[in-house]
């Protein structure tokens, strides 16, 4: 019996959301086999994971507050790589996003203006979008691909970050801790469930859903993304600008993870510190992917990811596990989402040799 | 005399600081010049640090560490091959999930090691290194593995251009679509090329932890990786052009321990930036003449390959 | 069977082969003895190309049987066909572009021979049967008339007893075509087999002495095209009488609408023809045919008409009397400018978007209100489309990728059409399609002719170029001799200019000038 994989007439659509649920089971199955091998109680582990953060109204609402950075940064990446530009540095403007936005806030608050959140909420988007704007500078002046300029770009900003809470913001009075002073209360975002930590950040991310749907699917520009991203030929001969697109899409990744970035500071600690995500940029990346590169489907996988944040916290309190398990499991799904897409567009033939021409599909 | 050992302790840096890039590079440009983009070069990397690390201290031999590095990057890049490969995965995203999985991989079975001290390579080779004069102390630090990395692109360039191999690789790099017709079997030199790459990578990691600081730390390579794929543009894919690149970056990111050296008062965060934003740098000069790469570039980099037979 | 006859050099019998959708080869029989030019006929996805890769072990087949001189043998891959002595030289070519001549036939040779010995021999082959090429040239500065004869050379090196053309005049001029076969009737005097697969019956008349007919996969019928007339033969290929277009008569005088004056512009793709002093006008109402073997600068001229690639200055090109030189796309399409692309998908359509948005693709500017696209507008307008050009296709959700090469075609020739434009460009706009799409296709270009508008076909078929247009000029070197009356010229006239004649009087003129 031989496995061989035949092209579909026409890419099947139902494989295009059982693929995440299957990777899913599949990812289940590799941590339950991971766990027996690091010698742990899988069934312990699992419940730790996916069962424990569920059970109350605090975990819940922590559960919104991981799912807010990634769906923001998520929406941003997976409108990007619709048309095939490929920010991979989100974790850079989600840092500088929040170097801004706390800029503000350190300078304007404690006076007492209206203005200072949405003012810090503008600084956050609009550092972000400065940060996306080199590579998007980069690419379409000088041809130099994002993916390895955003990247370089997102290290870059994690030393800038550094050398600021080292140095020129640090806090005098912080015992030489490398952070900056706490933000004033009137420049800390509202909080959406008292006795929560959830803040209006959540409801930002929330709103780029629909705003990201609508835009992919009912606009022009939406249009001209897909377009550009599925055949570069044929955008360049319907008079699609790869360069607008370019700018566009960097810009749009680029502010909402400055968005992210300076509601996780402005909506959680309050200040600066040398770490001030666990990866967020580049856990979208998988989020993205997991969601089908769609608004709606990222929903949900910002809502997984997030279990998984906040599993892998619970690991480390209650099984002594390393964080890094975290990071392991989705690697993990992220192969096993890949290798299960491969069905969208092939099927598997099973050929019999023995009996020529018995051939079975499934 | 002070001068020369100035300028005998730059060299020699460079040419550590450098080792990795070559070699993670060289095996990277394998890769790419059979048709095959893999972006997993820092997460394979960063497995190679890991289990060389775990290796050697579990086996006491270097040696042994080195060659279970040079395993574990292969097998990682064999995961890689089987999405990409068989299952037609995108490359890019594949590549990103490697890196992810790597990282956090490898901080998860390095975790009981972070701290462990283990003598170097060039310490175990010279156990009586400190014995000897500060120049001589210094040369002893180009290892094996530094060797073995300057005279990679060399092997490189004549396997490339001087091999049937070479020219079957560069073939099907190329077109996979005429060497499929003309009957080489695109998918097993893709695969060898693959799993090449990850061995080099896995090397190159591990040079990192047994070698140029002996010891493992989470996410210890620190975007080297990245600068390695970058470096691979920058050569146009021409393995000579990778050694001077390697090089340069060598000499870019020793540039801090010099700046502290020289008594300059630079925060080492701002120096930390160097490399990176020198990749950038590096990037736009070469990628500004898109003919140049165009007319460079593996024509069949990145594309699936699918023989409907 | 006569037992002392030799075996027939090649039997296939009960050849089967089905992918997903289509069954490609169907119960296939038929023999070819030795030294014979056997022909294999058929349209477009008749499964000739899927055959021959059968035969050349790329394909293998799901049931029948290959029968070498007598002896049932499994071609495994590639290399076994040459071991064997089949040779096959691709429509396509199969050669690399950044290798060497040498390079090349030593990857398709698969000994081990020093680049050095294999130039010697490659000398002798091409001496001997007056192929000229240079070993150590790189392919991708070969015109294609050399590339083949590159293909041709590396397979007389394995002394082929079977060699298989595939469609091998498609780009070369008819002075060249002549040239091949002159080629390959030594070689059957010399006891070489030769499968040749073409559906251009004038050179199948001349060339060969048997013919298999292929239709929908299946063998349909065989003859002796030195007996049976072309028209026998096209309805053998099609199964049915042949349609014929019909031209409607032409207006008189237009006003101008899209000129081209001394246009030079360098190529922008490593391996691209530089365009030299194109000068052009279209009239409205006419049709303006524009003949050469692709890679003489079809593609980069297509390109700086429609504002793919910018002119230098804004006169060179004028549209509707506008400068439109430095113009995009869009921009241009708002002057009245519509194109047919070369390349169907991944060009003038996106193989994974769904009819309405391929409809959508280049006539977005009647269908947006406030950056919005009105989609059921579209999806109307994709319906007409499909009506009115009968193109087959599941409805308009159904994505590009699932239409025939013919229907895509017709759908994009529809929606281009669909604009009423001033002027129409079509690049190949009947290559790879099938007869009766082929004949839709040219039936509309001259309706929207006849509506008034003008039309620039760019192509390789001249018979094409000779039953629509009205003026024919050629495109070779990047240099576009001035336009014919079609009626005034000949197919040996246009075909002198396909293979550089005009270079040549171009530089008598110069020497003249000087």
């Amino acid at each position: 019996m031989r496995l061989s994989l035949e092209p579909r007439a026409r890419p099947a659509q139902a494989m295009v959301w059982l693929s995440p649920v299957l990777a899913a089971v599949l990812s289940v199955i590799g941590i339950t086999i991971l766990f027996a091998v690091l010698g742990r109680d899988p069934v312990q582990a699992l419940h730790t994971l996916f069962v424990a953060p569920l059970a109350s109204l605090d975990g819940l609402s922590e559960l919104g507050l991981k799912a807010t950075p990634l769906l923001l940064c998520a929406v941003g990446i997976a409108i990007g790589v619709r048309a095939d530009v490929w920010n991979i540095g989100a974790e850079g403007q989600f840092t500088v996003g929040a170097i801004v936005g706390s800029g503000v806030a350190l300078a304007y608050g404690g006076a007492g203006h209206w203005w200072v959140i949405p003012a810090l909420l503008l600084a956050g988007v609009v550092g972000g979008m400065a940060w996306a704007a080199i590579p998007a500078l980069l690419r379409t002046r000088f041809n130099a691909h994002e993916i390895l300029t955003t990247l370089m770009l997102a290290y870059v900003s994690i030393q800038l970050l550094g050398y600021l809470v080292h140095g020129p913001w640090k806090d005098p009075e912080g015992y030489s801790f490398p952070q900056t002073k706490q933000f004033e209360a009137d420049a800390m975002l509202p909080v959406l469930l008292a006795d929560t930590r959830l803040h209006i950040g959540a409801l930002f991310a929330l709103l780029s859903v629909p705003l990201g749907s609508i835009l992919l699917g009912r606009t022009l520009m939406g249009f001209r993304i897909r377009t550009v991203g599925a055949a570069p030929a044929a955008a360049r001969y319907a008079g699609f600008s790869r360069n607008a697109i370019v700018w566009f899409c960097l810009l749009l990744s680029g502010g909402l993870a400055g968005l992210a970035g300076i509601c996780e500071i402005a909506g959680g600690n309050g200040q600066l510190t040398p770490v001030i995500s666990p990866g967020y940029g580049f856990a979208a990346i998988i989020v993205a992917f997991l969601g089908r590169l769609n608004p709606v489907g990222i929903l949900f996988a910002s809502l997984l990811m997030a279990l998984l944040y906040l599993g892998g916290e619970g690991l480390q309190v209650t099984m002594q596990l390393p964080i890094a398990v975290t990071g392991t499991i989705q690697g993990m799904l992220l192969f096993f989402l890949l290798a299960a897409d491969v069905l969208i567009n092939y099927r598997v033939r099973v050929r019999v040799p023995q009996a020529a021409g018995t051939t079975q599909h499934a | 005399m002070h001068e020369t050992e100035i300028v005998v302790a730059i060299a020699v840096a460079t040419l550590r600081a450098a080792t990795p890039l070559m070699l993670a590079g060289f095996g990277e440009l394998i890769t790419e010049r059979s048709g095959v983009l893999n972006l997993g070069v820092e997460g394979m990397m960063l497995v190679g640090a890991a289990f060389g690390f775990i290796g050697t201290v579990a086996t006491g031999s270097l040696l042994a560490g080195f060659i279970i590095a040079m395993i574990a990057g292969a097998l990682l890049a064999l995961v890689f091959g089987g999405l990409t490969l068989t299952l037609m995965a995108n490359q890019v995203a594949t590549g990103l999930a490697l890196t992810i999985f790597g990282v956090g991989f490898s901080a998860l079975v390095g975790v009981k090691w972070v701290g462990t001290p283990l003598a170097g390579l060039a310490t175990a080779i010279w156990p009586h290194l400190s014995a000897a004069s500060p120049i001589v102390q210094q040369l002893m630090l180009l290892d094996p593995v530094v060797w073995i990395a300057v005279l990679v692109p060399f092997a490189a360039h004549w396997f490339i251009y001087r091999t049937r191999a070479g020219l079957i690789l560069r073939a099907v790099g190329e077109s996979h679509d005429v060497a499929h017709a003309l009957g080489y079997s695109v998918l097993r030199i893709r695969y060898l090329a693959v799993l090449f790459g990850g061995a080099m990578s896995g090397l190159a990691g591990a040079y990192l932890s047994l070698s140029y600081s002996p010891m493992w730390a989470e996410n210890m390579v620190a975007g080297r990786g990245w600068i390695a794929l970058a470096l691979v543009v920058f050569s146009t894919w021409k393995p000579l052009w990778l050694a001077l690149g390697a090089l340069l970056f060598g000499l870019v990111t020793i540039a801090q321990f010099q700046a502290e050296a020289f008594g300059l008062a630079v925060s080492p965060n701002l120096l930390a930036m160097l490399p990176y934003l020198a990749t950038v740098v590096v990037l736009v000069l070469i990628s500004r003449d898109a003919t140049r790469l165009k007319l460079n570039a593996p024509a069949a980099l990145g594309r699936p390959f699918h023989a409907t037979a | 069977m006569d037992a002392a006859a030799p075996p027939p050099r090649l039997r296939l019998s009960g050849i089967t082969k089905r992918y997903a959708a289509v069954t490609a080869n169907s119960d296939i029989s038929f023999e070819v003895g030795a030294g014979e030019i056997h022909a294999l006929l058929g349209e477009n996805g008749a499964g000739k190309s899927t055959l021959v890769k059968i035969i050349y072990g790329v394909v293998h087949p799901d049931a029948g049987e290959i029968a070498w001189e007598g002896r049932p043998t499994a071609i495994a891959d590639p290399n076994a066909a040459r071991a064997l002595g089949i040779g096959m030289v691709f429509q396509h070519f199969s050669l690399f572009e950044s290798l060497t001549v040498a390079e090349n036939i030593a990857l398709g040779l698969g000994a081990r021979e020093s680049i050095a010995a294999l130039t010697g021999r490659i000398a002798e082959i091409s001496g001997r049967y007056g192929l000229a090429v240079t070993p150590s040239r790189h392919v991708h500065h070969l015109s294609v008339g050399e590339r083949q004869r590159v293909e041709i050379v590396r397979c007389l090196l394995q002394s082929p007893r079977l060699l298989i053309m595939d469609e091998p005049t498609s780009v070369l001029t008819p002075q060249e075509a002549e040239g091949l076969f002159d080629v390959l009737r030594r070689l059957s005097r010399e006891g070489c087999s030769i499968l040749y697969i073409s559906h251009k019956l004038e050179e199948i008349k001349a060339l060969c002495e048997r013919a298999t007919v292929l239709r929908a996969g299946r063998v349909v019928a065989a003859c002796d095209p030195r007996v049976a007339s072309e028209q026998q033969m096209a309805e053998m290929m099609i199964g049915g009488a042949l349609p014929v277009a019909h031209r409607p008569a032409p207006l008189k005088e237009g006003r101008v609408c899209l000129a081209v004056d001394g246009l030079s512009l360098p190529a922008d793709e490593p391996f691209g023809t530089n365009l030299r002093d194109i000068s052009l006008t279209l009239r409205d109402g006419e049709i303006l045919g524009i003949a050469g073997v692709a890679g003489n600068g079809q593609k980069e001229l297509l390109a700086v008409l429609a504002g793919e690639r910018r002119a230098p200055d804004a006169a060179a090109v004028r549209i509707a009397d506008t400068p439109a030189g430095l113009l995009g796309p869009a921009a241009r399409r708002r002057l009245g400018l519509a194109f047919i692309p070369e390349e169907r998908l991944g060009r003038g359509a996106v193989a994974e978007f769904p009819l309405t948005e391929n409809a959508l693709l280049t006539a977005y500017q009647g269908f947006t209100r406030g950056g919005m696209v009105r989609y059921g507008a579209v999806q109307r307008y994709a319906r007409d489309i499909i009506a009115r050009f009968r193109v087959v296709a599941a409805g308009t959700d159904a994505p590009g990728s699932s239409l025939s090469g013919g229907n895509m075609q017709k759908f994009i020739v529809g929606r281009e059409v669909g604009v009423n434009p001033r002027v129409l460009l079509a690049a190949h706009p009947t290559w790879g399609v099938d007869i009766g799409a082929a004949l839709a296709i040219r039936q509309a270009l001259m309706d929207l002719a006849a509506a008034g508008s003008g039309v620039l076909v760019v192509s390789e078929d001249l018979a094409e170029l000779f039953e629509i247009s009205d003026y024919i000029a050629v495109l070779s070197g990047g240099r576009l001799s001035p336009p014919r009356r079609t009626r005034e010229t000949t197919v040996e006239e246009v075909g002198l200019l396909m293979g550089g004649r005009m270079a040549d009087a171009a530089a008598r003129d110069a020497v003249h000038a000087a």
